[in-house]
């Protein structure tokens, strides 16, 4: 075990990957002479030389089929995107062929690829480069979707999407890329997909967060702990498929449960998450599943309207207060 | 840090304002969640408000004996060094007042709303799927509890146990010389009563039967019973309970409940027996009756009544009666009825052991007897089923040994 930051995790994952099997190969805007955009690339290219690691043009839509069209006849992709937001020029490639032609092809064609690159919101991005990408992404059939929150969880995650037979889509955070935690150096440490895993035991009502959120909630709890609510976090890890024994679990030990997501809330993650706790768990729930999400609206640049628009700690301590009935009625 | 507001709560789907028994906390006391602040007078009973958030009590608005709607600002909990006068400013004149200069903070809980509960749905039991859960399971009926989450929501908390706070006795001020009459607002549980009882009475079609029980036997074997040493003290009404057992058991259709499209049979007896309180009356319920020796009927139905009295019950003894006792005796009544409480089918009204001239083979003599009233749902039974269990209740206590078998 060794303390990396989740920058050096990914680092790590794509080096162990590359090492270890000659298919893989690293795409995208400026991963290999500037070794990234956020440094995840970082000397890979003097690595695994320029066959491996390949500098494209500006252009999503057409290396994003080019690694599809690689992983089509064998090898194992990783393509970049600078933000994640870039991946919408891409969609179509992504939507309509990497995720369908396992099917369309009756199973002749597999696409193991994996899209790479930070997404949600960060600090002052602005509009475009703020967005919770994978809300884009999880709805379609056929594609996986991670959004690992700790450094363990990105290299785990991101040597098993590589692994993996089928297109993942694998968001990162700018904000996280930093954090600091404990890694195994172990090169067959892998954290499978579909996992949650519990980030912190609790008893009175279940909180479920990633990224970011996931921090939040975390204080949040150590808050609420002084008030004698006892908040119990899972983190989902990979969003498609999704770990629901383990969220059902959680609720049906805490009776309640709050959702915290920081994209906007219509249709988002949180819907999801709560129609299939009231679906799975319904007598056992003891208030209505309350979501906490970023407000229906474009990311403002603006400093302060930017951090109204983002769940804050004191929304989601008023969301679980309220599940606890602990408001005053 | 946060400021804390204090509101009224809403402790049932009925209750739209409450009344401040007394605070237990003054301004400037350091507050813990969880500390009880005060207790508030509502419909049932009187309950412990607890206090949400940390910090210090840093302002009492609604005080002792005032009485304000649902979600009313009644107090403001703050760290000291904290400026709560756009707080106070809001509370002074909520519909006039100028938007505060400083923004609340964002951390501050929500205002809970008074919820409206329109009239149609007024009758509709709002609980949380995990309450429901525990209360068919607990045999706890919903409709008599009073919910605590917002709108009246029952939660679990409020299956598994309302605690209830003592009871502050109104004392009606006695009227002046010259003034022709008084109008005495509503307690909370009178008014929860007059609210109630037509629910009770009109939609329920009541027939009576009543009957005149000879006590002679059971009086003197409730005296021997009373002169033995370590055994509790029997009253009248533990041997009318048990005989009301012990009969609803062979007479199963008079223990059932009027359910719409069926009619609900009940195999246990939980018998509900009504307490008299100053300011109305409550129906504390004795469970699994027809299991229980007299012993056990006198120990528990003392209790019962003592903690009704005192407003120590808890929310699971105030339902799930099969079969209800309404006992007058001790006020000289020669005979009276009983509104049925639904959906239970039937309740007897039992008055008073009366000592009367009756006549004997030898000619006229004094005997003691009781007039018991059966009120029944006719929904549920007709005339000569709720006879024949009247039958046998009379015969159980006319021939008293049989309670003791």
């Amino acid at each position: 075990m060794a303390v990396m930051t989740y920058r050096e995790a990914l680092n790590l994952a794509l080096r162990e990957e590359m090492r270890r099997d000659p298919s893989v190969f690293v795409i995208g805007e400026e991963v290999g002479l500037y070794e990234g955009a956020y440094k995840v690339t970082q000397g890979l290219l003097r690595e695994f030389g320029p066959r491996r690691v390949v500098d494209t043009p500006i252009a999503e839509s057409g290396f994003t089929g080019v690694g599809i069209g690689a992983a089509m006849t064998g090898l194992r992709p990783v393509v970049e995107m600078m933000t994640f937001n870039f991946a919408l020029v891409a969609v179509d490639q992504i939507v309509n062929t990497a995720a369908k032609i396992r099917y369309m092809s009756g199973g002749q064609y597999h696409v193991p690829i994996v899209i790479r690159g930070p997404g949600g919101p960060a600090a002052q991005l602005g509009a475009q480069h703020s967005q919770s990408m994978e809300s884009y992404f999880y709805h379609v059939p056929g594609l996986k979707v991670v959004r690992p929150t700790t450094p363990m969880d990105a290299k785990g995650l991101l040597k098993s999407a590589i692994r993996d037979d089928d297109p993942v889509i694998f968001i990162e955070s700018e904000t996280l890329y930093n954090v600091k935690g404990d890694v195994p150096e172990d090169p067959d440490f892998l954290i499978p997909l579909g996992q949650a895993i519990v980030r912190r035991e609790g008893t009175d009502v279940t909180v479920i967060a990633y990224m970011g959120m996931c921090y939040r909630a975390m204080e949040v709890a150590e808050e609420l702990a002084a008030e004698g609510i006892s908040v119990e976090i899972v983190d989902p890890r990979t969003l498609r498929p999704m770990d629901t024994e383990s969220i059902i679990g959680s609720v049906r030990k805490t009776h309640r449960a709050v959702v915290v997501e920081a994209g906007a809330g219509f249709a988002g993650m949180g819907s999801e998450i709560a129609a299939f706790i009231t679906e799975r768990a319904f007598d056992d729930l003891d208030a209505p599943v309350e979501r906490v999400t970023g407000a229906n609206a474009p990311m403002p640049y603006a400093r302060n309207l930017e951090k109204l628009k983002t769940p804050s700690k004191d929304r989601i301590a008023a969301a679980v207060r309220r599940v606890c009935y602990a408001n005053g009625g | 840090m946060a400021v804390t507001k204090v509101v009224m709560p809403k402790l049932s789907e009925a209750m739209e304002s409450g009344k401040i028994i007394k605070w237990l906390k003054r301004e400037g006391d350091r507050i813990q969640g969880g500390d009880v602040l005060a207790e508030v007078e509502t419909d049932k009973a009187d309950v412990e408000m607890e206090a949400f958030g940390a910090g210090v009590l840093r302002k009492i608005l609604v005080h002792a004996g005032e009485k304000v709607p649902v979600g009313t600002l009644i107090g403001l909990i703050a760290e000291p060094g904290e400026d709560i006068a756009a707080w106070l400013a809001g509370a002074a004149a909520p519909a006039a007042a100028p938007q505060p200069v400083t923004p609340p903070p964002p951390s501050a809980p929500e205002p809970v709303a008074p919820a409206k509960v329109a009239p149609a749905e007024a009758a509709r039991v709002k609980a949380s799927p995990l309450a429901r859960k525990i209360a068919a399971q607990a045999g706890v009926d919903l409709r008599v509890l009073q919910g605590s989450g917002p709108g009246g929501r029952i939660v679990r908390r409020d299956v598994e146990g309302a605690r209830t706070g003592v009871a502050a006795a109104p004392t009606a001020a006695p009227a002046a010389p010259g003034v022709e009459f008084e109008d005495v607002p509503l307690s909370q549980m009178r008014g929860a009563i007059a609210k109630r009882m037509p629910l009770a009475k009109a939609p329920v079609p009541h027939f009576y039967v009543t009957s005149e029980i000879a006590m002679d036997r059971a009086w003197e074997l409730r005296e021997e019973l009373n002169l033995l040493e370590g055994q509790p003290k029997i009253s009248v009404n533990d041997l009318v309970v048990r005989a009301c057992a012990l009969a609803l058991l062979r007479h199963p259709g008079v223990n059932a409940a009027f359910q719409g499209e069926s009619i609900r049979v009940f195999h246990r007896v939980h018998v509900g027996i009504a307490v008299a309180l100053d300011e109305g009356l409550i129906t504390p319920v004795l469970r699994d009756c027809h299991a229980k020796s007299l012993a056990q009927i006198a120990v528990e139905s003392r209790d019962l009544a003592e903690r009704a009295r005192a407003r120590k019950l808890r929310a699971q003894e105030l339902s799930g009666a099969t079969f209800s006792i309404s006992n007058l005796g001790m006020y000289d009544v020669a005979e009276f009825s009983a509104i049925i409480n639904p959906p239970e089918g039937a309740i007897l009204a039992v008055a008073s052991v009366r000592r009367v001239p009756v006549v004997t083979d030898a000619g006229l003599g004094v005997g003691r007897r009781m007039a018991v009233t059966l009120s029944c749902d006719h929904r549920v039974m007709d005339g000569a089923m709720g006879a024949r269990f009247l039958q046998d209740v009379k015969r159980l206590l006319e021939e008293p040994l049989r309670l003791l078998v």
